[in-house]
């Protein structure tokens, strides 16, 4: 059985790709064989916040017009086994996805036996967006605890529940939430809008909650998934949404102010 | 002269993630009904006839209830008071 996930969030630069690289490297680091596709042509980065953008040579688009195969275009992880990159074009050319296009690369990923397929969705809810999420059995939507990102994920949970295949089929896609950039000092001095407050707005199962860590950019410098960064909280945070994702259960952490020392709170 | 507390109030800052969480809620309500096809007069309607209501009994924010139910030939407009309780 293999699954299709597609990572979303209408509002750009909430933290896609990063959700999506972690996400794929720690389903694969789990013994899953994973796929992670970048759906955003014209503007690829998933190559390089995973660090193998020297070794790009085919991309989705070359799949698809058949100018490569599968094979030739998905890059191997070596820092993880059973984990596989599909780069997007650079191509300007925004009708380059077909649906019968992407149908065919996904439908060889599951008979290639790809378990996981993670769908990194470009920001907007245009034909690219459409494109990731229309073939996804689940999504996860990526918002930051900013307004203007929790009405875009409100907006793509619309379409996703009309617009998708499954939704047309009349089945549904499993929606799961991941908050990031969230910082529980500013929820406490009340100028950021609380999870809670996200997840009833949304009314979504919360998957995760990823604080604002510096950690995630030095992992994008350093061409590594912040997942594997084991010492930092973003990192410890998405390895917790992995495990939830495959069905333990992981208490949420980094929810709360640490608590200032005596000096701190004299001269902090 | 500005008292002791008037100082604490002026300094204490607004909340405004609770601004935010009530817009959100208001637009987001307003997007679903329009995404169902109802017409995007009924929340303001809605607030109004609250209005109107509390002229003579106070119900609260949650007391009523305005619906449209799309029928094949004509839609229902559907609205439901909750009165406070009898003492
Ligand atoms: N938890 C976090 N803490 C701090 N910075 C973060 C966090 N998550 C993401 N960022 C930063 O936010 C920026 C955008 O992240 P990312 O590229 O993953 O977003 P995106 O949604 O894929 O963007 P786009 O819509 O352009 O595809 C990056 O600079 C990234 O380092
Ligand atoms: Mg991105």
């Amino acid at each position: 059985m293999s699954k299709v996930i597609v990572v979303t969030s209408g509002k750009g630069g909430v933290g896609k790709t990063t959700t999506s690289a972690a996400f794929a490297a720690g389903l694969a680091s789990k013994g899953y064989r994973t796929a992670v596709i970048d759906f955003d042509v014209g503007l690829r980065n998933l190559d390089l916040i995973m660090g193998v953008e020297r070794r790009v040579v085919y991309d989705f688009v070359n799949v698809i017009n058949g100018e490569a195969t599968l094979r030739q275009a998905l890059i191997k992880d070596k820092r993880v086994d059973n984990l596989f990159i599909l780069p997007a074009s650079q191509t300007r050319d925004k009708e380059a996805l077909t649906k019968e296009g992407v149908e065919s690369v996904i439908n060889e990923l599951k008979e290639d036996g790809f378990e996981y397929i993670v769908c990194d969705s470009p920001a907007g809810i245009e034909k690219g967006a459409f494109m990731a999420l229309y073939f996804a059995d689940e999504a996860i939507i990526v918002t930051n605890p900013e307004v203007s990102s929790v009405r875009d994920s409100d907006r793509i949970l619309g379409i996703l529940q009309s617009k998708s295949q499954a939704a047309i089929n009349g089945e549904t896609v499993k929606e799961h939430l991941i908050i990031t950039r969230y910082s529980p000092e500013r929820v406490n001095n009340g100028d950021m809008i609380s999870l809670e407050d996200i997840v009833n707005i949304l009314s979504v199962p919360l998957l995760g909650v990823i604080p604002e860590s510096k950690a995630v950019l030095q992992a994008s410098n350093s061409g590594v998934p912040v997942i594997m960064d084991v010492k930092s909280k973003a990192g410890q945070a998405y390895m917790d949404m992995v495990e939830r994702y495959l069905g333990e259960d992981v208490p949420h952490r980094f929810l709360d102010v640490k608590k200032k020392g005596f000096f701190k709170k004299l001269f902090g | 002269m500005m008292g002791f507390f008037d100082f604490f109030r002026r300094n204490r800052k607004k909340n405004t993630a609770n601004l935010a969480r009530d817009r959100l809620q208001i637009l987001i309500a307003h997007e679903h009904a329009r995404r169902r096809g109802a017409p995007d007069y009924l929340p303001r309607m809605r607030d109004e006839i609250i209005e109107v209501i509390r002229k003579y009994v106070s119900v609260d924010d949650n007391g009523v209830n305005v619906n449209l139910e799309k029928g094949d030939d004509y839609d229902v407009l559907e609205l439901n008071i909750a009165l406070p309780d009898r003492k």
